[in-house]
């Protein structure tokens, strides 16, 4: 979920669900459908947005009882304590890991690997995929496999990849780089970018070999049940929490 | 009802607050060792490092006061791993309670990642914290070290070898898995700890 000023926006359309622009009724809902973990990324820039956003963090701590990872403008340590003091159970950082790879270690030493989620935005090129900043916007010297090794190295606890050349299209994840990606790491992998249908999900735990799989838009716009996802999932031996 | 979540330099217990007053408790987040010993039921949450965690508890003399609580105990995560005699985690010596040594996870498998991160199921499970309708029930996992199948588990899970997702004896009650992340599931199992 995108969240701007304490709203839930982006490819929000929720017809079933009345309280669309409230993150905290929202992700009560996908908890109750069945999703495993939520992400609530803050794509407001100032800084009166931030002190919104980690109020919400705190709403959604005190509301809803799975895990949930928070990202968006985290920059530094502090950041990165106010919101896990806030009740978020991870944070994930993407630009500013790229800008200084230290925050990676500075996360993992001072709250434990298991909340430093590293989400990397890259775009095929070649052979390799080029890492990405400020959402895509601009372009890094940074490459996927590397990059994605070294925050694994600096103590990451897992790597967030979304496939730019894969998001939106709805044609399937990036599986044969997460598979890749998934053999060279041995931290868990989350996939990103690109679902459109069920068969996509199960293709990116077959064929990608990812650990989960995150989706916004085929659920917002209800294109996808949860329910019915998992259902079908165990169906085709996918081993999913019911 | 009256429960005391025991407070120090741990992750979570915040976390543990807000599910609790989700069931419609108040709970108290203190250090003090009379309020702790008065309450119906104590928390012993956790998320941190085995060896710091117990020098920690050793400066504030809350070793004996933990040992010799007589009301129903939970200990969470670290809380539970910590209520055993040792953890390879900084070579930890722990409280004891429960006679069993905390091991760290080695894995052979790729596939086999380790921390222990995300849901997984319970089985075999006994009395006190688990109602039936829980057998093979999903909760969820965060850890690096895990205690081994004793005379003490009240629940099993399988990643990489069978471990204690629970342990039991007396009034000592503990989960290595997270109740208060762990959705439904993880409410009905508080809950079955709060009614005791």
């Amino acid at each position: 979920m995108d969240v701007k000023d304490g709203k839930t926006v982006k490819g929000v359309n929720f017809v079933n669900f009345r309280d669309a622009g409230d993150p905290v009724m929202l992700g009560a809902a996908y908890s109750r459908a069945g999703a495993d973990e939520l992400t609530y990324l803050d794509i407001t820039a100032s800084h009166e947005g931030r002190k919104t956003f980690t109020e919400l963090v705190r709403k959604v701590a005190a509301n809803i009882n799975i895990p949930f990872t928070v990202g968006g403008g985290i920059n530094e340590l502090q950041d990165v304590e106010r919101l896990l003091g806030a009740g978020a159970d991870k944070v994930s950082i993407n630009s500013a890991a790229l800008r200084n790879p230290m925050l990676i270690s500075e996360i993992a030493s001072n709250f434990g690997s298991q909340v430093c989620v590293v989400a990397i935005d890259a775009r095929q090129e070649g052979s390799d995929w080029r890492c990405y900043l400020n959402g895509g916007r601009v372009p890094s010297d940074k490459y996927l496999f590397d990059w994605a090794r070294e925050a694994q190295d600096r103590g990451a606890g897992e790597i967030l990849f979304t496939s730019m050349s894969h998001d939106g299209v709805k044609e399937g994840y990036a599986n044969e780089a997460l598979a890749q990606l998934s053999d060279e790491l041995n931290i868990p992998v989350i996939a990103s970018g690109g679902a459109g249908k069920m068969e996509h999900f199960k293709d990116v735990f077959l064929k990608g070999k990812a650990d989960a799989a995150l989706a916004a838009s085929v659920f917002h716009f209800g294109e996808i049940n949860i329910e019915e996802l998992k259902l079908y999932l165990q169906h085709e031996g996918i081993n999913v929490r019911l | 009802m009256y429960v005391a979540i025991i407070k120090y330099n741990a992750g979570n217990i915040y976390s543990v607050d807000y599910a609790l007053k989700r069931l419609g408790i108040n709970p108290v987040i203190t250090a003090d060792k009379e309020q702790i010993q008065k309450a119906d039921k104590v928390i012993f949450p956790g998320v941190g490092e085995a060896y710091t965690t117990m020098e920690y508890l050793k400066e504030h003399q809350m070793v004996e006061l933990i040992r010799n609580l007589e009301q129903p105990v939970l200990g969470i995560c670290l809380g539970m791993q910590l209520m055993c005699r040792h953890s390879e985690e900084g070579d930890a010596d722990c409280l004891g309670i429960f006679d069993v040594d905390v091991k760290k996870f080695i894995s052979d498998k790729h596939e086999d990642k380790i921390p222990h991160m995300g849901w997984n199921t319970i089985s075999d499970l006994k009395g006190g914290l688990f109602t039936r309708g829980l057998e093979n029930k999903f909760v969820y996992f965060v850890h690096g070290f895990y205690v081994p199948t004793n005379t003490y588990t009240a629940a099993t899970t399988d990643y990489i070898l069978p471990f204690s997702a629970s342990l039991h004896k007396d009034n000592f009650y503990a989960t290595q898995f997270h109740p208060e992340k762990s959705g439904s599931v993880g409410e009905e199992i508080l809950r079955n700890f709060i009614n005791m």
